[in-house]
C-alpha cells in the first residue's frame, strides 16, 4: 500500500555544480543530507554544534558550517564540498608558482591509489591538482585527516575572497576549525604555500 | 639497503585525505541500516529502580529498546568489570542505561528520550582522596568476584582500589640520612579528554549462521574480536572486525565500547545491520576519557643536588571502570622517578575507582601526568637548593650503567641519551639562570623545562605480524594489523620495508584498512610500539622475501644464492650486475627463455612477539615492563601579564632521542602535534562536574570544553638526538605519542617562575592561577591535607604502602573533622 509521507519533502540542491533532488525532513541539516542522501562524506560531523568546523562547506563562495544550515535553507544557493574542489567552479586561486598545475608537481609521493573507496562527487579534471590540496600535502598539514576537508574549504574560500589576507585575518578565518593532530604550524605553512608566500 | 631512510616521504594516504576519498567508519552508505541511540545516566551514581520502555516502543519505526538486564555480560581488557549497558547500577553520569534501535536516527533519538528510568541516587566519589577514605561509598560492591583477563593486577575487595603496584629499591633510611635537602609536595591533575575529531562510531551485522561483522573506529580491532568473543561467547572465528581510517584516537579508541553496543543492537534486531554514532556529548561523557592523577612526591638530595631518596605515591583516577587503568598504574610504577637515577626508592601506585567517566590511556599512558608531578617536584627541589633546574636535571639524568626503578640495567640502547637532549635544549633555548625577564611594567617572560622518559607497557607477549604480496608490476602490498589513525606508522613501516628490499618507496603499497579476517594479528595500535613490534614483523617478512628471491634468482641465473644481490627492484649476481631479472619478472615466479618455470610466486611472512618482558615483582616491582625508553627534554617560554594572570606561550621546544630520524618531517609533525595537545591540555582542558548531588559533567561540549585553536599556538622548535635502539628496526625508538609528555610540566614550571608562585595542579587557566596566587575563592579541586602527607611519608617499608594509603584517605577526611 502506498503511504503518503507528510514529514518529508523533495528539494533541489545545487551541489558541486549539479542540480540534485533529495527528499528531506524540514529538520534535516545540510551536513546529514550531503552525507547520507548524496554520499558526499567529505564533510565530517565532529560536534554538530558549530564548534569544530569539520563539516565546513562552501555556500556561494563563503565557508559555512553545514551542521548549522538546514538542508531547506540551502535551496537556491551554490554548495561546494571537498569532492568538488578543483572541478569547474571549484578551483582555488593561487599566486603559488607550483600550484594549479599537473599532478605530482609539488606533491612528493602522490599515491592516491591506496585511498579506500572512490570519490563520489564531481571530481576534479584528471591531472589538475588544486593549489590548496597540493599545499596541504606539501606542508603535512593533516594527520588523521578527519578535520582536513573543513580546513580545505576555509582555505579555499580565503584564497578566493582574501588573497591578500594579513596574518591576523588568516588566523581569524581559520580559528573556526579545530585540529587535534597537528600543531597548526603545518596548517599555517600550507596557507602560506597556497597564497604563494613561501 | 635502498636508501629510503631519512627521506621526507609523504604519508601513503595523503591524497585520499585531501580529496574526501578517505573513508571513516560512518562514511559508508547507510541504506538498509537501522540506527541506535543511547539514553545515558544523568547521575554519577544511582541505582536503577525501574525502566519503562512502553512509550519508546510505541513510536512508529522503533525496532527495539535494550537495557542492561538484557545483556548483563561483563567486559574489559584486564578486569571484567563493565557491562555494555549499566545493569542495576549506573556508576557515572553519561553511562549508557538504555539503547533504542529504530529505522532512522531521528526516530532512535526520539525513542531513547522516551525511555523512562526511575533512579535512586547513591552517594558518589569524585576524587581518589574521597574514594580512598575507609568509609567511602564503594563504586563496585563485588570487585573481588570479577573475572580477570590479566593476572598481574590487584583489585582490592571491599575498597575502591582497582589496582596496586609497589616499587621498592635500596634503603630509605640511608637515603634520607644522606639527604641534606628535601622537598615534599602534592599534585593534582583532573580528568580530561582525548577529543579525537572523529566521534566514536560502529556498525554491526550478524548473518543467519552467526557470522558477526563489525566496522568500527577503533585502535584495537583484534581486541574487539577478543572481547566480543569472550563476553558474549561467540567463536572468535565467527567475528570479523573492519577498521577503515580512524579520525584520531590518542588511546581513546583502544577500549572496546561502541562495538559492544552495536553488536548487541544487531543481535536484538535479528542481526540486521545497525549503526551507532556517538554524538559529541556522548563521546565526552559516556566514552572513556583521560585519567586524572593525584600524587604525593617527596625527594631528598645532597646539597650538590644529587638525588638520594624518593618516596612517591600515585593515585590514578580511573573513573567508574578499570579498562586499561591497571596497566597505566603499572607504567607509572615502572617509570615513577622520571628519567633520574634514584637508588633509594619507595613508590606506591594505585588505581582508584571514582564516579567519573571511566578512563583510559591518553597519548602516553599517563606519562604526561606522572611527568607533571615529578618535574614540578624537580623545580621545587632546584629552588630549595638554589640550583639551576637544568643543571639539577643534568646531574641526575639516568644513563647507561644506572638501574631503573624496576631494576633494569640501563644501556645507551634501552635508555638513549638524556644528557645529550638536555645539552641541546640548553643551546636551543639559550637557557639562563636568574629571575624572569621584565618586558613591560606588568609583563614578564620566563622559561620552564621538563625531562621525560617513557617505555611502553604492553602485555609481555603482545604479538604483531606482516604479510607481503606482490603485484605483476613488481610492486608489493604490505599487510599488517596496524590501524591508520594519523600517526603515519604504516607509512614509516613502508619506508623501512622499501629500504630493506632495496626498492623505492612508491613500490610499496600499504593496505591501510584492517580486516581481522585478512590481516595478521597486531596487539593494538597503541603505545607507539608499531615501529618496534610491527617493524620487527615487517623486517622478518622482508627477510623471507629476500631468501625466496635469492633462491629463485640463483636458479634462474645459475649462481650461488649467497651471490645474489637485490637492489632497485632487480635481482642479479654480484659478479655480473649487467645480467639481472626485474622484480616484475620474478615475483610472480620465474619463467626462463625455454618456458621452464622456476620457483613460485613470492609471499613474505613475518611475525613477532615481545621478548624479555616480565611481570613486576608484587613486593619490589622488580621486572621489565617495556622494551626500551624514549627520553627527551622540553621547554616552553611564556609571557605573562602579572595583573590578570593571562599569558601567551611564545615558544615551545623539544629535543627527543628518537634513535633514527627515518622521516624527519613526518616525525617532527608527530612531535609537534603531541606538544600542541600537551599545551592545550595543560593550559585549558579539564572535565568539571556539578556539585549538586547529581554529579553530571558540566563541560560536555566543545563550547564548554575548549581545545587549542589556531592563533593560540607557540612557535615550535625541535631537534633530535639519534642514539639507536639496537633491537628496534633501523634503531628507531617509539616516538608517536611522546611530544605531549613534558609539556604540562614545562608550562607549569614556566608560569611558576614567571609568577613566583608554585602551580601544582592542572589546568593552568588564568583564573586558576589567580585563585592559587591570591588565595581568592576556592581552587577548582581540593588538594590533599598536608598532615596526611607527613603521616604517609613517615612509613618506610612495604607495610607502609597501606599505612600511607590510609593516611592519605584519613587526611582527606581530616578537613571534614574526622580521622578513623
Amino acid at each position: 500500500m502506498m503511504e503518503y509521507n507528510e514529514e518529508r519533502c523533495v528539494i533541489e540542491l545545487q551541489v558541486n555544480g549539479l542540480a540534485r533532488q533529495v527528499m528531506v525532513r524540514p529538520a534535516d541539516i545540510l551536513l546529514d543530507v550531503l552525507r547520507q542522501e548524496l554520499g558526499l562524506t567529505g564533510a565530517k560531523p565532529g560536534c554538530k554544534n558549530g564548534d569544530c568546523g569539520a563539516c565546513t562547506v562552501i555556500m556561494d563562495g563563503w565557508p559555512v558550517k553545514s551542521c548549522l544550515v538546514l538542508a531547506v535553507e540551502a535551496v537556491g544557493h551554490q554548495i561546494m564540498t571537498v569532492e568538488g574542489l578543483g572541478a569547474s567552479g571549484g578551483k582555488t586561486s593561487s599566486k603559488s608558482s607550483s600550484a594549479g598545475t599537473s599532478a605530482g608537481s609539488s606533491s612528493g609521493n602522490a599515491d592516491s591509489g591506496t585511498g579506500n573507496g572512490s570519490g563520489n562527487g564531481n571530481g576534479a579534471d584528471s591531472g589538475y591538482i588544486d593549489p590548496v590540496q597540493a599545499a596541504f600535502v606539501q606542508a603535512n598539514a593533516f594527520q588523521c585527516g578527519y578535520c582536513t576537508s573543513g580546513f580545505l574549504m576555509v582555505c579555499h574560500a580565503l584564497a578566493n575572497q582574501k588573497p591578500d589576507a594579513e596574518e591576523y585575518e588568516i588566523e581569524s578565518w581559520l580559528e573556526s576549525n579545530l585540529c587535534r593532530c597537528t600543531s597548526y604550524q603545518e596548517v599555517r605553512q600550507a596557507v602560506d604555500i597556497m597564497l604563494g608566500r613561501s | 639497503m635502498g636508501g629510503t631512510i631519512g627521506l621526507n616521504v609523504k604519508r601513503k594516504e595523503a591524497w585520499a585525505k585531501v580529496t574526501g576519498q578517505a573513508k571513516y567508519t560512518d562514511d559508508f552508505p547507510t541504506v538498509g541500516h537501522y540506527t541506535a541511540r543511547l539514553l545515558t545516566s544523568p547521575y554519577a551514581h544511582a541505582r536503577i529502580i525501574s525502566i519503562d520502555k512502553t512509550d519508546a516502543l510505541s513510536i512508529k519505526g522503533v525496532k527495539a529498546v535494550i537495557t542492561g538486564e538484557d545483556y548483563p555480560n561483563f567486559c574489559g581488557p584486564l578486569l571484567l568489570d563493565r557491562p555494555a549497558i549499566a545493569n542495576q547500577i549506573a556508576r557515572y553520569a553519561g553511562e549508557p542505561v538504555a539503547m533504542a534501535i529504530a529505522v532512522d536516527e531521528a526516530t532512535a533519538a526520539l525513542a531513547a528520550a522516551a525511555v523512562k528510568v526511575e533512579y535512586e541516587v547513591l552517594p558518589a566519589v569524585f576524587t581518589p582522596q574521597e574514594a580512598m577514605k575507609p568509609a567511602a561509598p564503594l563504586v563496585h560492591e563485588n570487585i573481588g568476584k570479577y573475572g580477570h583477563a590479566a593476572e598481574d593486577i590487584n583489585p582490592r575487595p571491599n575498597s575502591n582500589i582497582s589496582s596496586y603496584f609497589p616499587v621498592r629499591k635500596g634503603n630509605m633510611t640511608e637515603g634520607w640520612s644522606n639527604s641534606q635537602v628535601t622537598i615534599e609536595q602534592e599534585f593534582f591533575l583532573p580528568p580530561s579528554d582525548h577529543l579525537a575529531m572523529e566521534v566514536r562510531a560502529a556498525r554491526a551485522e550478524i548473518s543467519k549462521d552467526g557470522m558477526v561483522t563489525i566496522t568500527t573506529s577503533s585502535q584495537a580491532p583484534f581486541e574487539v574480536r577478543k572481547q566480543i568473543a569472550e563476553c558474549f561467547q561467540v567463536p572468535a572465528g565467527n567475528i570479523r572486525v573492519l577498521v577503515p581510517f580512524v579520525g584520531g584516537g590518542f588511546g581513546g579508541k583502544a577500549p572496546v565500547m561502541q562495538e559492544l553496543l552495536a553488536y548487541i543492537a544487531s543481535r536484538e534486531v535479528a542481526g540486521k545491520p545497525v549503526r551507532l554514532v556517538m554524538d559529541r556529548k556522548e563521546d565526552l561523557t559516556a566514552a572513556p576519557s583521560r585519567a586524572g592523577l593525584s600524587a604525593r612526591i617527596k625527594l631528598g638530595a645532597t646539597k650538590e643536588g644529587l638525588l638520594q631518596a624518593a618516596e612517591l605515591t600515585f593515585w590514578l583516577d580511573n573513573g567508574a571502570y578499570t579498562d586499561i587503568g591497571p596497566y597505566m598504574v603499572k607504567a607509572i610504577a615502572a617509570d615513577c622517578t622520571g628519567p633520574y637515577r634514584v637508588d633509594n626508592l619507595h613508590c606506591d601506585a594505585y588505581g582508584v575507582y571514582t564516579n567519573h567517566t571511566y578512563a583510559t590511556s591518553c597519548r602516553s599512558f599517563s606519562h604526561e601526568s606522572l611527568t607533571f608531578c615529578i618535574e614540578r617536584a624537580m623545580d621545587l627541589l632546584a629552588e630549595k637548593l638554589a640550583m639551576d633546574p637544568l643543571k639539577l636535571r643534568m646531574v641526575n639524568a639516568i644513563t647507561a650503567g644506572h638501574y631503573t626503578p624496576t631494576q633494569v640495567l640501563g644501556t645507551f640502547s634501552n635508555l638513549g641519551n638524556l644528557p645529550a637532549c638536555i645539552s641541546r635544549l640548553q643551546e636551543m633555548t639559550d637557557w639562563q639562570e636568574g629571575p624572569p625577564v621584565q618586558i613591560t611594567a606588568d609583563t614578564v617572560r620566563a622559561k620552564g623545562m621538563a625531562c621525560f622518559w617513557k617505555a611502553a607497557t604492553p602485555p609481555t607477549n603482545a604479538p604483531s605480524g606482516a604479510l607481503i604480496t606482490f603485484n605483476p608490476d613488481g610492486s608489493l602490498n604490505l599487510n599488517t594489523g596496524v590501524v591508520e589513525m594519523g600517526s603515519a606508522s604504516q607509512s614509516h613501516l613502508a619506508q623501512m620495508l622499501a629500504d630493506k628490499l632495496g626498492i623505492s618507496d612508491d613500490q610499496v603499497h600499504v593496505v591501510l584498512e584492517v580486516d581481522t579476517r585478512l590481516n595478521p594479528v597486531h596487539y593494538k595500535t597503541v603505545a607507539s610500539i608499531t615501529s618496534y613490534i610491527a617493524g620487527r614483523a615487517v623486517m622478518r617478512a622482508a627477510e623471507d622475501i629476500l631468501a625466496q628471491l635469492r633462491k629463485m634468482g640463483a636458479e634462474a641465473l645459475s649462481c650461488f644464492p649467497e651471490d645474489i644481490e637485490i637492489k632497485q627492484s632487480r635481482v642479479y649476481a654480484r659478479q655480473n650486475p649487467d645480467i639481472y631479472i626485474e622484480f616484475k619478472d620474478i615475483v610472480m615466479g620465474y619463467k626462463d627463455v625455454f618456458g621452464n618455470s622456476i620457483g613460485e610466486p613470492v609471499v613474505g611472512r613475518g611475525t613477532s612477539m615481545f621478548k624479555g618482558l616480565s611481570n613486576l615483582n608484587p613486593k619490589t616491582g622488580k621486572g621489565q615492563s617495556g622494551p626500551a625508553w624514549t627520553v627527551g627534554a622540553q621547554a616552553v617560554e611564556v609571557e605573562m601579564d602579572l595583573r590578570d594572570y593571562t599569558y601567551r606561550i611564545i615558544h615551545a621546544y623539544s629535543v627527543m632521542d628518537v634513535g633514527n630520524l627515518i622521516n624527519p618531517e613526518g616525525m617532527s609533525g608527530s612531535v609537534r602535534g603531541g606538544m600542541s595537545m600537551g599545551i592545550s591540555m595543560a593550559s585549558r582542558e579539564n572535565f568539571s562536574y556539578a556539585k549538586n548531588g547529581r554529579g553530571e559533567m558540566t563541560t560536555p561540549s566543545l563550547r564548554s570544553y575548549k581545545a587549542l585553536h589556531i592563533g593560540e599556538e607557540p612557535i615550535y622548535e625541535l631537534d633530535f638526538v639519534e642514539t639507536p635502539q639496537l633491537d628496534a628496526p633501523y634503531g628507531m625508538r617509539s616516538m608517536s605519542e611522546h611530544g605531549i609528555i613534558g609539556m604540562p610540566a614545562a608550562l607549569a614550571n614556566a608560569l611558576s617562575k614567571a609568577c613566583g608562585v608554585a602551580f601544582n595542579q592542572l589546568p593552568l587557566k588564568p583564573e586558576d592561577l589567580w585563585r592559587t596566587a591570591t588565595g581568592t575563592g576556592a581552587v577548582a579541586e581540593p588538594m590533599m591535607a598536608p598532615d596526611a602527607a607527613v603521616a604517609g611519608a613517615a612509613a618506610g617499608d612495604a607495610a607502609g604502602a597501606d599505612a600511607s594509603a590510609a593516611a592519605f584517605a584519613a587526611g582527606a577526611g581530616f578537613a571534614e573533622g574526622g580521622i578513623q
